[in-house]
């Protein structure tokens, strides 16, 4: 092979370009991708609308027969539905809370400098150097004083910190991502500090806030072990689960699983939009 | 009437001092340029006036009115951006609206102002478009329509042209001037481009090191420097330096001629000249020619004069080739001198 041939061919291939081979990989990890999501729910969702005895027949039909049984049986279920309404709350209350903190902290550390900045953003992290077995004992003890034990705000208390080291830090590029000659020029175009934040920082960075939002949402949602610990009566639909569908049948376990995924899919679904809005590209 | 007194104002930022005690007066209409390397002060000094910071100490006075304590919303300032600033949420009419809306005006008057607004920066046709839809010159223009539609006392400007490629930035320049020129408010303008500056300017102040070196005219500053800095800064090539010391008889001789020098002079100066005002002629500066080029009305030649670089712009019909000796004789009422200690200029 002559040097100029070498030199022709030593260039990066056209995406277009791809071999069999090439097309083939592309298709495959699509394939696997979409598959390692949506398998799980797929199988999930089969056996939750499927009756009792086809869940552990077999061989299997893959397709649902919408036999309500399981879901009905579920939801009649005394404290079901009475979980769910906790796990919401729990979820939408850890989510206010972090983001009603984090955020302002978020602002605050890409906007001012202020002694102590560095140690700030440390001490931020070092709130989840704790694991949370370790605090849940001393946590119970301390709420149980002071009256907050079995609450939703008591354990939307106890997800909050573990949300918002996420709040702060995700606000913190989101605002940082807003160039100040924006928040300057809306001062001297007239606005106080508070109304250049409301008509043009806040527009900016909502998706980015909503999409942290949602992140303190699941964390509370799918967050099992406080909730275990800290509730009794009011547990939410996770701790709820892990203490009854141990003990119950395997179509009542999936109706229970569908009962966790459906309301996350739900919310995220709703929210997606200002997860992937740019300004001037999606949403015009 | 909206004239800007700074008075004594400093800044310090920690233990650096970006700006040193600068007063400043700035007549009402005056079109007035800050000009000098990047790290001089002269954007801080603008911000201060902006009032995006505040000064470690001093005042600053616009329109008879003491402002440096109050907000930058209550200065009847206007601002243009580097980076131009436009709110990408929002459409280039609101954009150009945002202000008045602010100030709670009727929809009528806004809809008069942003639609004149928007002829004088040809823009009319952009009103509906967000500013990821328009390029750096158009973004420009929208900044530029915002700052006017509020018709302030004061339209400070910040590097506004820096971001736009070389053709656009003289199109922009030569518009910014009659428009600015016909809006009648004080314009404070920021740049370390000298050929913006020249053009804009009806004064330029020069920076250096946190100090205002000079305040006048672009052609006064240019003739004539009130100090070696702005020699060196400003001319494109920069003047030329050589030292000079004074002989019994009284003249000074610099590389082996000798010039009549001024009367208050020390006995040693700085002599400098400005490339175009040598002339190839006998008797005068003895020069060794390193390097010819062509410039098609003239010719910059660089070249060795007591081994420092010296640099004279010739007529191109002169046939000089590298390692030639030239006699460059300097236009005697052009010549000018520094005092070597404190580098100021040394008059008559």
């Amino acid at each position: 092979m002559t040097a100029a041939t070498v030199a022709a061919e030593d260039k990066p291939r056209a995406v277009s370009d791809i071999g069999v081979a090439g097309r083939f990989l592309f298709w495959t990890s699509v394939v696997l991708l979409c598959a390692w999501v949506l398998v799980p729910i797929y199988l999930l969702f089969v056996n939750t609308f499927s009756s009792p005895q086809e869940v552990t027949a077999f061989p299997k039909t893959g397709v649902p027969s919408f036999d309500m049984g399981s879901v009905n049986f579920f939801l009649s279920f005394t404290g079901v539905l009475k979980a769910l309404w906790n796990s919401v709350l729990v979820a939408v209350l850890t989510m206010l809370l972090s983001i009603g903190i984090g955020a302002p902290a978020g602002y605050a550390l890409s906007r001012f400098e202020f002694p102590g900045k560095a140690t700030f953003r440390m001490l931020v992290l070092m709130t989840r150097a704790f694991p949370l077995p370790l605090l849940a004992l001393p946590i119970a003890v301390m709420f149980i004083r002071i009256g907050l034990d079995d609450t939703p705000l008591g354990l939307a208390l106890v997800h909050t910190t573990l949300a918002i080291p996420f709040a702060v830090l995700v606000t913190f590029s989101i605002f940082s991502g807003i160039p100040i000659e924006l928040e300057e020029a809306a001062w001297t175009l007239g606005c106080n500090r508070l109304q250049a934040f409301q008509k043009v920082v806040m527009p900016l960075v909502l998706p980015g806030i909503t999409a942290s939002a949602i992140f303190a949402f699941t964390i509370s949602w799918n967050e099992v072990f406080a909730a275990a610990v800290l509730t009794v009566e009011n547990r939410t639909l996770t701790a709820f689960l892990l203490q009854s569908l141990s003990v119950s049948p395997l179509h009542l376990r999936f109706a229970g699983g569908a009962a966790l995924v459906v309301p996350a899919l739900v919310f995220i679904f709703a929210v997606r939009k200002y997860m992937f809005a740019m300004w001037g590209i999606a949403n015009r | 009437m909206a004239e800007i007194q700074i008075k004594g104002v400093a800044k310090s930022f920690g233990s650096f001092k970006a700006l040193h005690s600068i007063d400043l007066t700035i007549a009402d209409q005056e079109f007035m340029v800050l000009l000098g390397a990047s790290g001089c002060g002269k954007t801080t000094l603008l911000r201060i006036i902006a009032g995006l910071e505040s000064p470690t100490q001093g005042e600053v006075w616009i329109g008879g009115r003491r402002v440096d304590q109050l907000p930058p919303r209550e200065r009847g300032i206007a601002m243009v951006f580097q980076n131009y600033a436009v709110f990408p949420h929002l459409t280039v009419y609101e954009n150009i609206a945002f202000g008045l809306r602010m100030k709670k005006m009727p929809q009528a008057e806004v809809e008069r102002r942003v639609t004149r607004t928007a002829e004088l920066m040809h823009i009319e046709q952009l009103l509906k478009r967000y500013s990821g839809q328009l390029s750096g010159g158009q973004r420009q223009r929208v900044a530029v329509a915002r700052a006017l539609a509020m018709e302030p006392d004061v339209i400070l400007m910040d590097e506004p042209l820096s971001n736009l490629d070389a053709l656009l930035r003289l199109e922009m320049r030569a518009e910014l001037k009659g428009v600015l020129a016909n809006s009648k408010t004080t314009t404070i303008y920021v740049t370390h481009d000298q050929v913006e500056a020249m053009s804009l300017a009806d004064r330029i102040s020069v920076m250096n090191g946190g100090r205002i070196v000079q305040a006048a005219s672009p052609v006064e500053v240019y003739r004539n420097p009130a100090a070696r800095f702005v020699g060196s800064f400003i001319g494109n090539p920069p003047m030329n330096f050589l030292p000079a010391r004074r002989n019994g008889d009284g003249r000074y001789h610099v590389a082996g001629i000798a010039l009549d020098g001024p009367p208050k002079g020390g006995p040693e100066l700085e002599f400098a000249i400005r490339p175009e005002d040598l002339t190839v002629a006998p008797g005068g500066l003895k020069a060794t020619a390193r390097v010819i080029e062509p410039l098609g009305a003239h010719t910059l030649v660089t070249t060795e004069v007591d081994g420092a670089l010296f640099r004279a712009i010739v007529d191109s019909d002169i046939r000089i080739a590298p390692g030639d000796e030239l006699s460059l004789m300097p236009k005697p009422d052009r010549v000018r001198w520094f005092d070597p200690e404190t580098s100021q200029a040394v008059t008559a």
